[in-house]
């Protein structure tokens, strides 16, 4: 696996350089588009920023790559539900691209309840010479204008502009927690902790519920979704995750409503380390499917499996993310930390997946060599260019140089998001308001 | 920080032989039994778990699948103490110390009755204190239930809770009280209030019992976990085992005031038996009107 080395924070109003974080501009979201171009960021205030990757040029090729500023818009505003007396939260929780088809760029953005499209076009030119209006846009009086003209097209300076073009609304009566794009191009789901609902990007008064698990009796609940995703190839397959540990894989050709799974994935239970906590860590807070289509990835709270579609009884892999937390798991508990939802990635080629972990310690895993890395994203101990250095947490004895103890963890800097390119090696990791990318060593 | 958790240790749960386990001389055993670390360990996080609960409804968004985690790890605990039988000996505990200090309202371990509000209930009935369960009752129980009963007190954040009965003498009350149930039923499925002040008090309510719903009957026992000590099965024998659905208990609990955070906080510290607050109006049209919303937003 490749050294990760370039360090880069992205210097500009979005990231604050003060030493408290506001709450709205803590990231909750991360994707890259699908040709890498693109990098989108979601945080607690309803802002979206997008970063466009600079054009590598001959005469700077050290800075090849690097990520800015392109656009930056307000998806969601507060709002608050007077039927229920409850605010919805304007908080990002996710954004997914759509392939690009012309110019412009289109992705959703999803807050609790409402989803929204977003078409980001570029604009660098605009009309000059109205009739009717003067250069500053005030109506003019008629009686002053003596001639016609023909308005002629002006080069400006670029700009970068967000509409709304969609709004997916009154669709959910739970929080929503995910949206994936369908391989179609044509619809997408929206995932709440009960229900799975299917839209057509066009249409926005209209959405089919497909998956509904909530009991009759709502004293009957004790299970909910918490990640739902559509098959990268197979447009008619979607699997999603429970708070229970299970998997479900449906097929929407077998019936309207996909409440019966086609297949279900699902590790029994190791009796030996059972505890009052087993069921709370066993929730799967994200779900990916490989690129190949082939492999389907889960996390729980301490660790991260492959399932092979293939085969429902036993993931083919699990990694270990922190299992030095198994231990803390009352305290974590107590401190709600046990709830946090992490994000998992595969890279382009599937054979490395990461996710984050606390202390702003991220980890990665090379499928074919077996290997892993703890890595760290903060200011303080990695300076830009700088080669990451692999980090790594004591579990007992002795502690030696460099080492962090298990005790000296700091479990409000928590890694939930990150993305990988879709074919290069940068990934983009969000530590709390910071947003930091990482790219292969540059040689 | 609470000690970390540790394995179910079989031989921690059964150091006393639970035989005759009505017999008032165990429940002084009992309660030395429960002081037993795992014990402690659980009942500390069945504390946790219910204050966690009753926190979530005053944020303004509670998060449905933390509070269905919670609300499993508490159903689990419960079941677990539901086999150990010190579910019995807490609730009996429990009571004897309500009737010796006040004689009057009853209080369930409340986790049953953790989303329950009784606002419906509030303004229509008296609290019926039932009869002093613990006539048998004798200064060894009380001790033990004052042992224990900073923890049942803490056990109990919203008030209406009906028994879980663990004597005979409960029967004919519990019956009086499942009569007038099914009215109220609907009325019920509101969830507790966790109103800081009178003047939140309406908007959290609200909130209360959206969440009620999503958190409501999540604590059911829907059946009384099987005795392996045939003695206690016998003791049992005529206690009806509708008592541990949680329908039944909960719409027995109408008459009892609700009991709000600030209180099961001092609960905490003190070790008695906290006061009754105040009953709050009838909610029983906020509860149709989101009944009516549910209908509106298709769920």
């Amino acid at each position: 696996m490749e050294e990760e080395s370039v360090t880069r924070k992205i210097n500009n109003s979005f990231l604050r350089d003060h030493n408290y974080a506001t709450e709205a501009d803590i990231i909750s979201t991360v994707e890259f588009n699908p040709s890498g171009e693109l990098l989108a960021t979601g945080d607690k205030g309803g802002r979206v920023v997008v970063f466009q990757r600079e054009q590598e040029t001959k005469s700077e090729p050290q800075r090849r790559g690097e990520y800015n500023v392109y656009s930056t818009f307000q998806s969601h505003d507060p709002e608050f539900d007077y039927l229920k007396s409850l605010e919805i939260e304007e908080k990002i929780n996710k954004i997914r691209w759509l392939p690009q088809q012309n110019a412009a760029y289109f992705l959703l953005s999803t807050n609790d309840k409402t989803v929204k499209l977003w078409k980001i076009s570029e604009r660098d030119r605009r009309p000059d010479g109205y009739n009717l209006k003067d250069e500053d846009g005030r109506i003019r009086d008629p009686s002053t204008i003596t001639s016609l003209r023909v308005p002629v097209l002006q080069n400006t300076d670029l700009m970068v502009e967000a509409t709304a073009r969609r709004v997916f609304s009154n669709a959910h009566t739970y929080h929503i927690n995910s949206i994936s794009v369908n391989s179609d191009l044509q619809t997408y789901i929206s995932t709440d902790d009960l229900r799975v609902n299917l839209w057509n990007l066009e249409i926005t008064d209209q959405s089919f519920n497909i998956v509904d698990i909530k009991p009759c009796n709502m004293e009957d609940l004790t299970e909910v979704i918490t990640a739902a995703e559509f098959h990268p190839q197979q447009c008619n397959t979607l699997a999603y995750s429970s708070s229970r540990g299970s998997v479900r894989l449906c097929d929407m050709r077998k019936q309207a409503l996909c409440d019966t799974h086609c297949k279900f994935f699902e590790e029994p239970e190791d009796p030996s380390t059972r505890s009052f906590f087993s069921e709370i860590i066993s929730s799967i807070s994200d779900i990916k499917f490989s690129h190949s289509g082939r492999f389907l990835m889960t996390r729980d709270y301490l660790t991260v499996k492959v399932w092979d579609l293939n085969m429902e009884t036993r993931p083919v892999q699990t990694y270990q993310v922190h299992d030095y937390l198994r231990g803390k798991l009352c305290s974590l508990y107590e401190n709600d930390c046990i709830f946090d939802k992490f994000e998992c990635v595969w890279n382009g080629s599937d054979s490395v997946i990461m996710t984050g972990s606390y202390n702003n310690f991220f980890r990665m895993f090379d499928r074919n060599t077996k290997k892993d890395v703890t890595l760290e994203a903060s200011r303080e101990n990695s300076k830009p260019r700088a080669i990451l250095k692999p980090r790594k947490v004591c579990v007992g004895g002795k502690r030696r140089k460099d080492e962090v103890t298990v005790d000296s963890l700091d479990f409000s800097k928590k890694i939930l998001h990150s993305a990988w390119h879709p074919q290069e090696n940068i990934i983009a990791v969000a530590a709390s308001n910071n947003l930091y990318i990482f790219q292969d060593k540059v040689t | 920080m609470f000690p970390k958790g540790t394995k179910r240790k079989f031989s921690d749960s059964r150091e006393e032989p639970v035989a005759g386990g009505e017999d008032v001389n165990q429940s002084n055993l009992a309660a030395v039994r429960m002081l037993s670390s795992y014990s402690l360990q659980r009942q500390s996080l069945l504390d946790m778990s219910l204050i966690k609960l009753q926190l979530c409804h005053m944020l303004v968004e509670p998060n449905l699948c933390r509070s269905v985690l919670i609300a499993n790890t508490v159903r689990q605990i419960q079941e677990e103490m539901t086999q150990d039988g010190t579910w019995q000996i807490m609730t009996q505990a429990l009571s004897a110390a309500n009737a010796a200090a006040q004689g009057s309202a009853d209080r369930l371990v409340a986790t049953e009755v953790l989303c329950r509000q009784t606002e419906a209930a509030q303004g229509e009935q008296v609290p019926k204190p039932f009869p002093v369960v613990g006539s048998e009752g004798c200064p060894a129980e009380e001790v033990a239930a004052a042992e224990v009963g900073m923890t049942m007190s803490t056990v109990s954040p919203q008030a209406p809770t009906s028994y879980l009965p663990g004597t005979f003498g409960m029967d004919p009350c519990w019956e009086e009280e499942t009569g007038e149930d099914d009215d109220d039923e609907e009325d019920s499925e509101e969830c507790g209030s966790g109103s800081e002040g009178e003047e939140r008090e309406r908007d959290s309510l609200v909130e209360d019992t959206r969440t009620a719903e999503q958190v409501f009957g999540t604590f059911e026992i829907k059946n009384p976990a099987p005795s392996p000590d045939p003695a206690l099965e016998e003791l049992f024998s005529d206690v009806d085992a509708s008592y541990y659905d949680l329908d039944t208990v909960l719409t027995g609990m109408q008459s009892v005031p609700k009991m709000g955070p600030y209180d099961l906080l001092e609960s905490l510290s003190s070790h008695g038996p906290s006061p009754l607050s105040s009953s709050t109006s009838c909610r029983s049209d906020l509860n149709e009107l989101d009944h009516i919303m549910e209908i509106i937003v298709g769920s």
